[in-house]
């Protein structure tokens, strides 16, 4: 009886999708949620490629590393470039085969293997109607008084709280140190991850939190709620992107092709900004959704190639908790 | 002096205690096959295990402090709802630690409750944001199971005793030193030993509340060797390390308890004469007034932001409460099937310490144990279809420790009292489980399941690494939703987890001291 009720998701687990091809593809946890990119993603492609696409969510890097070859992945989407480094090593994937021109990113991409479809920066978010005088830099954020309270994420396990530190470290290089020992007592606390820490803010124990620049967008476009900004910073703000990439040992080539070049597609493209609430890698500005383009974004972007941020990565994380621990 | 004969349970217990040990050692097994030699342990780790040993120590004693006067006075107070609130106490325990932070921020943080009352009053703002903030959040967590594990054993005095010293008209001070002290001895360092073991275990609260990175424990050094660094080397050894640690505080506990059993009463209903008088009631009116305020208020800030968000949850947030509810009961036939038999077999020895066994599981990071799994089931099958069954095991494996906490002491004074009389009876085996050991330990049996099942449904469980879009759990939708900016809906999610794990826990709370007098 156990034995039955035990084995009873793999049935219907086998059952779906027989003869149609499948294309399998790993994503990140938040994908495929009913509000994520997943589902419409899923439709646009089947209507065009006469297969099954199945996502398969959970924890990207560890996951594929764990497998190595025996992974079932044809194509994987969602790996940040703070994790391309590892993910390369694998040996794992095959070159995307896509046209880098047409990205229109704010940094020049050259990676045959890891292809982008959306981007952001980190930003700190306020609420204007309760912090009306706003630091218009990133020096006018560690001048601020100590009584505005921050709270930042962690870069031992965060990938926006890694960028921070790679934020500080492009800014001010030598002194981060000093930085982070000035913006100590405004940090009010740090968490494991963004959730965490935005739920702070959202509930008003913070004024700033560290988020991205589409943050605001959420609540503009989703709860029309025009009070969350981002602080734009002249010194420039990090750059992050999620790429996807194609397995080489793929058993579907031609559908896992055919999935990257779907990437680049107005269709998907369109549908990044309000379901992912980050930007499109390859839209030109005037086809965003309305009202996107008059989202405030940096002059400035900062980024720091895959083999740099490999190098940098270690040390900025012990100045930050150097300083941090005092 | 004849040998000792053979006990009349505990048969199977060696059997199941083998399970848990081969469970955990098989998925470091899996860990090593996947290390390579990585960097080691550097001063940061060393400063985490520090960190993570003083944090633990402090809030063990703290919680097990102040769970004595309260259990005390619930001990000896009958009101209107005592049942109720009894379960309600119990929730902080088993909430979701994402949920309990902002729980415990709206009413202790910068701009909680707490300080927007002092403001008024003109008083500076307390931060709570310190290793006191870490050690306060893990009392709140933790006070409800010292709580219920003293009361337990509150309830475990038998009437009669009281009764005798009513009739020599014993005053309160000394019914505390000849009744009530010798059983805080047998249960109070248990029950610490395994609260150091789940704050050992702490991450996100210790880093959230302990304002940064001088809050960093060895799980969160676990975490980052595995998630960030892949570090596999590093990652088992800080685990072992971690394992090691609570090895070492349940073997202190279990060696520091005396072993001998409270001789059984007639299981007559209590009345505490000794209680009486207006001045002691109005002290435990207030204690349990100010116990449950601590408690509840967190608990009512959660409630009232998951009213407001249960419209905005999509229905999604239903089916993954099904699945929940799955894994629940699957942790409890797991655990039930473990524990019993071992609690059995512990109860039969002369000492306790072979219940260290029940703490591997949780103390070695339930991470860790979930990808050596992964690692050890993925040549042969997809792991993926089995992510709902392997977080069942796991989450028993992690449940285990109280389990047996609950069952030994009580099993230990049952076998004590009727030994004799079950091998004049000739009953052993099953017959003795069927009509001597469960009977007697219906409540307990029933405390440990809701436990268990409690906390599986609030676990977030190593699924996270894994899990399928169809198969994620409550816990997961609820992050799920946090991370695509839905707080709102993400309280609500939060309220459904917090009322399904107290409606598991209550259900078969209940069920167990059905009839029973709690």
């Amino acid at each position: 009886m156990r034995r039955t009720f035990l084995a009873l998701p793999l049935l219907l687990a086998t059952q779906a999708g027989a003869e149609t091809p499948v294309l399998t593809v790993y994503a990140g946890d938040y994908f495929t949620s009913e509000w994520g990119p997943g589902p419409k993603i899923e439709e646009g492609f089947e209507a065009t490629c006469k297969c099954d696409l199945q996502f398969s969510t959970g924890d990207l890097l560890p996951r594929l590393l764990l497998e190595g070859e025996r992974t079932k992945a044809d194509v994987v989407i969602g790996l940040t470039s703070d994790v391309t480094a590892r993910a390369r090593e694998t040996g794992l994937f095959a070159p995307h085969g896509q046209d880098n021109s047409t990205l229109t990113l704010p940094i020049e991409w050259t990676d045959d293997t890891f292809l982008p479809f959306n981007y952001g920066h980190t930003a700190f978010i306020y609420n204007e109607t309760t912090m009306d005088a706003p630091p218009a830099s990133f020096d006018a954020l560690l001048e601020m008084d100590d009584d505005v309270k921050l709270v930042i994420q962690d870069p031992r396990t965060s990938i926006s709280g890694l960028a921070l530190v790679l934020w500080v470290e492009a800014v001010y290089g030598e002194k981060a140190g000093a930085v982070w020992e000035a913006l100590a007592p405004k940090i009010l606390t740090v968490t494991k991850d963004w959730s965490a820490s935005y739920g702070m803010f959202t509930d008003g124990e913070v004024d700033m939190v560290l988020s991205y620049t589409t943050s605001p967008a959420y609540h503009m476009f989703a709860e029309e709620d025009f009070t969350k900004k981002a602080a734009i910073f002249p010194e420039g703000h990090y750059f992050m992107v999620e790429t996807v990439a194609k397995v080489a040992g793929t058993d579907q080539p031609e559908l896992a092709d055919a999935f990257m070049a779907y990437v680049l597609s107005a269709d998907f493209q369109r549908m990044i900004p309000m379901a992912n609430w980050s930007l499109p890698s390859a839209l030109p500005e005037d086809q965003w959704p309305e009202g996107w383009a008059e989202l405030p974004l940096p002059e400035k972007v900062l980024f720091y190639s895959e083999d740099e941020a490999e190098a940098r990565k270690a040390q900025a994380i012990e100045t930050w908790r150097r300083a941090l621990s005092q | 002096m004849a040998p000792r004969a053979q006990p009349i349970i505990g048969a199977g217990g060696v059997a199941a205690g083998g399970c848990v040990v081969a469970v955990v050692l098989a998925s470091f097994v899996g860990l090593g096959l996947k290390a390579e030699v990585g960097r080691g342990i550097g001063p940061a780790e060393w400063a985490a295990i520090r960190f993570t040993v003083v944090q633990a120590v402090l809030s063990a004693l703290l919680s097990v402090a102040f769970a004595i006067p309260l259990a005390r006075a619930l001990a000896r107070r009958r009101f209107p709802g005592r049942g109720v609130l009894i379960t309600l106490l119990g929730a902080p325990f088993i909430l979701p630690v994402i949920v309990a932070v902002l729980g415990l921020l709206a009413v202790f943080g910068r701009t909680g409750w707490l300080n927007t009352g002092l403001g008024a009053l003109g008083l500076p703002e307390l931060s709570i944001y310190g290793l006191h903030g870490v050690v306060l959040a893990h009392v709140f967590f933790n006070l409800p199971l010292a709580t219920r594990l003293l009361l337990q054993g509150w309830q475990s005095i038998p009437a009669e005793r009281f009764r005798l010293a009513a009739q020599l008209n014993l005053p309160p001070r000394m019914v505390f030193r000849t009744l009530e002290w010798p059983l805080l001895k047998q249960v109070a360092p248990g029950a610490a030993a395994l609260i150091f073991v789940i704050c050992l275990t702490s991450f996100a609260v210790a880093l959230t509340l302990g304002g940064g990175p001088r809050a960093t424990t060895i799980e969160l050094a676990i975490y980052q060797a595995f998630r960030f660094d892949f570090d596999l080397a590093r990652a088992s050894l800080l685990s072992l390390i971690q394992l090691g640690l609570a090895g070492g505080a349940a073997l202190l506990a279990l060696w520091v308890i005396p072993n001998f059993p409270l001789s059984a009463g007639l299981d007559r209903a209590l009345t505490r004469w000794d209680a009486r008088g207006g001045g002691q009631a109005w002290a435990d009116a207030a204690i349990i007034t100010f116990g449950s305020a601590f408690l509840l208020l967190p608990l009512f800030a959660i409630l009232l932001a998951g009213l407001q968000g249960l419209p905005l949850m999509p229905p999604v947030v239903w089916q993954t409460a099904g699945n929940s509810l799955w894994v629940a009961i699957l942790s409890i036939a797991v655990l039930l099937l473990i524990a019993l038999p071992m609690a059995g077999w512990i109860s039969t020895r002369q000492r306790g310490s072979a219940e260290a066994i029940g703490l591997i599981g949780l103390s070695a990071s339930p991470l860790m144990i979930g990808t050596g799994w992964f690692i050890l089931i993925n040549p042969i099958a997809d792991p993926v279809p089995l992510a709902l069954p392997v977080t069942a095991l796991i989450n028993a494996l992690m449940a285990l420790p109280f389990a047996l906490r609950i069952l030994v002491p009580p099993m230990r004074d049952v076998l004590g009292a009727y030994d004799r009389l079950a091998r004049s009876l000739g009953l052993r085996g099953w017959a003795a489980w069927r009509w001597l050991v469960l009977p007697r330990l219906r409540a307990q049996v029933g405390f440990a399941a809701g436990l268990t099942g409690a906390l599986s449904v609030g676990d977030l469980g190593v699924i996270a690494l894994f899990a399928d879009p169809d198969r994620a759990t409550l816990p997961l939708q609820m992050y799920r939703l946090m991370g695509a900016y839905r707080t709102e809906a993400a309280a609500g999610a939060a309220l459904v987890l917090l009322a399904m794990a107290l409606g598991l826990f209550w259900l078969c709370d209940k069920g167990g001291r059905w009839r029973v007098e709690a």
